[in-house]
């Protein structure tokens, strides 16, 4: 098990921060630039030393500055993955995975070395350098690398952001097949939620140096904690205030214009958070038909196709984003500049207070 | 077709002017002596004794610089530290100091009458007058120039890549001899040419420090002027061998740094 509490200044932010990982879990930290993921994956290494904290890794303590105790990076069995993965340039593949491998026998390290580049499929390039390597390649040696002293917590940061969109996806299930095997803890840190759901057991938001919230991704995204939560997770964020309504509802009345009802208790300041894929648009001229409560006319701002779907961006005249089926987008004809109407179930809609 | 502007006349006539200025000395001292002078003048035991004893001090001063100036200049590019902008200024003064100037300051530091002059007396070692103070000249004068160029090279070093040696296990001194130098490596090749050009070149800081006696102390350089007025064959074929030797060095670095030598991957 893997247990880091730190609490320092680390310039405008103030980080403090409690993660637990058990074995052979993996758990994301995911949060904006500048949240202080990295840092908490530094203070793990041993590369910061925060003002107050405890690293205990498996029953050793890596540091405790109560206690004056603080092992150096060094001594600390830790598998870390850099963002950008820090080869060593002047040295061949084979060679940067064998860095590490000081105990065993010198002749042993480069069939030991090979072995491990196999394992990821890269045997044959074992005496390529860094820099002819693709971004693909490049990762799976760094994890070969990070891999080879047989660590005791493994450490990934921004593992897949390096790569291109085609390459992420295979690098991606090739990660989640490693990060299941391995019995070591894993704390991986990504400003992508999606990847962090993707890739962790757990995943815990961070901003501002704290985690905001901890849970499975399903957790997180069915009942975010807070507006920034939601907001991190892909939903849309409406603000408005509400109050107690008709039929058992609560009103929201939007900043700006406009009033949404949910199946959420709630009084006062709110944030409104709701999925884009759970929003259905209809031509705003469009007879009412249908069980949806709430029904928002605005104009279409910019649409974007990914695929099968388009994303579309509206101003109700809050900005809001939803998703429907590229056929339903071309039924509708839909373009930038056009008035429609956005529609979606009271209990699709979630109350967050402000 | 267009004309072409005055813009690129001036750039190429710049050009011609500067390398016209620049090569005509280098030139003129291969065509005033002929290969057969310039072998029959090499033969003098003078100058052949001029040519071994710079070799060997410029030699021993580039090893000093080298073992002593690359930790230092490791120190200096990776720490941060009051005063740290004081303290390369300090290290970078020999840089400007007139050869004059520095000769003096050897004499008045290190010299028979020096303020540390006793204890070098003391421990034995000869300076003034001796093959000893040509080594000290040298190092004083040249090794700036290597201490400046190794520092900007570790500088320009990626720190993840020294925290990544670390978390693999291994200690600061593994991290600095293992990837530090490798990494940094043409950057240090350049100091070191740097070096060695102004150690094999220097002059007045050792006629000063030194002084000029055939063997023990008459550097290239040093043969030279001593021979222009009475010898100027001679003069002008040790001439011709510091030019092929000075090419040389530049031509080595610039193989270096073409990053060929070390399979190029300094194209990343």
């Amino acid at each position: 098990m893997l247990r880091v509490e730190a609490a320092t200044e680390l310039g405008p932010l103030q980080l403090d921060i409690d993660v637990a990982v058990q074995p052979g879990e993996c758990v994301a930290l995911a949060g904006p630039s500048g949240a202080g993921k990295t840092s908490v994956l530094k203070v793990t290494a041993g590369l910061l030393r925060p003002d107050r904290g405890r690293v205990q890794a498996n029953g050793e303590v890596w540091l405790d500055t109560a206690r004056g105790v603080d092992v150096p990076a060094e001594r600390r069995r830790c598998g870390y993955v850099f963002q950008h993965y820090a080869l060593f340039p002047h040295l061949t593949a084979w060679q940067n995975v064998a860095y590490p491998l000081r105990e065993i026998p010198r002749r042993q390290r480069r069939p030991r070395a090979v072995e491990l580049l196999e394992r990821f499929g890269l045997a044959e390039r074992s005496s390529a350098r860094p820099h002819t390597l693709s971004g693909g390649e490049r990762q799976r040696v760094a994890l070969a690398r990070a891999l080879a002293r047989r660590p005791e917590v493994l450490l990934l940061d921004e593992p897949l952001s390096a790569l291109d969109t085609r390459t992420r996806a295979e690098a991606a299930r090739e990660l989640g097949s490693v990060l299941r095997e391995t019995e070591a803890p894993a704390l991986l840190v990504t400003h992508d939620f999606a990847e962090a759901a993707q890739l962790g057991d757990r995943v815990g938001i961070i901003d501002a140096g704290q985690v905001v919230q901890l849970g499975t991704p399903s957790e997180l995204a069915a009942s975010p904690h807070s507006a920034f939560v939601a907001d991190f997770t892909g939903a849309v964020v409406l603000t408005g205030t509400a109050r107690a309504g008709a039929e058992g509802l609560t009103d929201v009345e939007l900043d700006g214009g406009g009033m949404v009802r949910s199946t959420q208790p709630a009084e006062g300041p709110v944030a409104v958070s709701l999925y884009p894929w759970e929003i259905a648009i209809e031509a705003a001229d469009g007879e009412r038909h249908g069980s949806a409560q709430n029904r928002l006319v605005g104009e279409v701002i910019s649409l974007t196709t990914v695929g099968n779907r388009v994303r579309l961006r509206l101003a109700v005249p809050q900005p809001l984003a939803a998703e429907i089926t590229l056929a339903s987008a071309e039924r509708l004809d839909l373009r930038a500049g056009a008035t429609v109407t956005a529609t979606w179930k009271a209990t699709a809609t979630r109350l967050l207070a402000g | 077709m267009t004309r072409p502007g005055w813009f690129p006349i001036v750039l190429g006539l710049s050009l011609a002017v500067a390398l016209t200025f620049l090569t005509l000395p280098v030139v003129a001292i291969f065509i005033d002596s002929s290969p057969a002078d310039l072998i029959a003048s090499l033969g003098e035991p003078g100058a052949l004794d001029a040519l071994r004893l710079s070799l060997r001090t410029t030699a021993i001063s580039i090893g000093i610089i080298l073992l002593v100036g690359t930790p230092a200049a490791y120190l200096m590019a990776t720490r941060s530290f009051r005063g740290k902008a004081l303290l390369v200024t300090l290290i970078e003064l020999p840089l400007v100091l007139p050869p004059a100037v520095a000769g003096i300051g050897l004499l008045a530091a290190v010299g028979p009458a020096g303020i540390l002059g006793g204890t070098v007396e003391a421990a034995g070692i000869e300076l003034s007058l001796a093959t000893a103070g040509v080594v000290v000249a040298l190092t004083f004068v040249a090794s700036p120039f290597y201490v400046r160029q190794a520092m900007t090279a570790f500088a320009a070093v990626d720190r993840t890549l020294f925290d990544a040696s670390r978390t693999l296990g291994a200690s600061e001194a593994r991290g600095f001899l293992r990837v530090m130098i490798p990494v940094a490596l043409p950057g240090l090749v350049a100091g070191m040419a740097l070096a060695l050009g102004r150690a094999l070149g220097e002059f007045g800081a050792t006629l000063m420090f030194a002084g000029s006696f055939q063997g023990i102390t008459q550097t290239v350089p040093l043969a030279i002027y001593d021979r222009f007025s009475t010898e100027f064959e001679s003069a002008l074929a040790l001439s011709a061998v510091l030019v092929a030797v000075s090419a040389a060095i530049l031509l080595s670095v610039k193989l270096v740094q073409g990053g060929d030598a070390l399979g190029g991957w300094r194209a990343e």
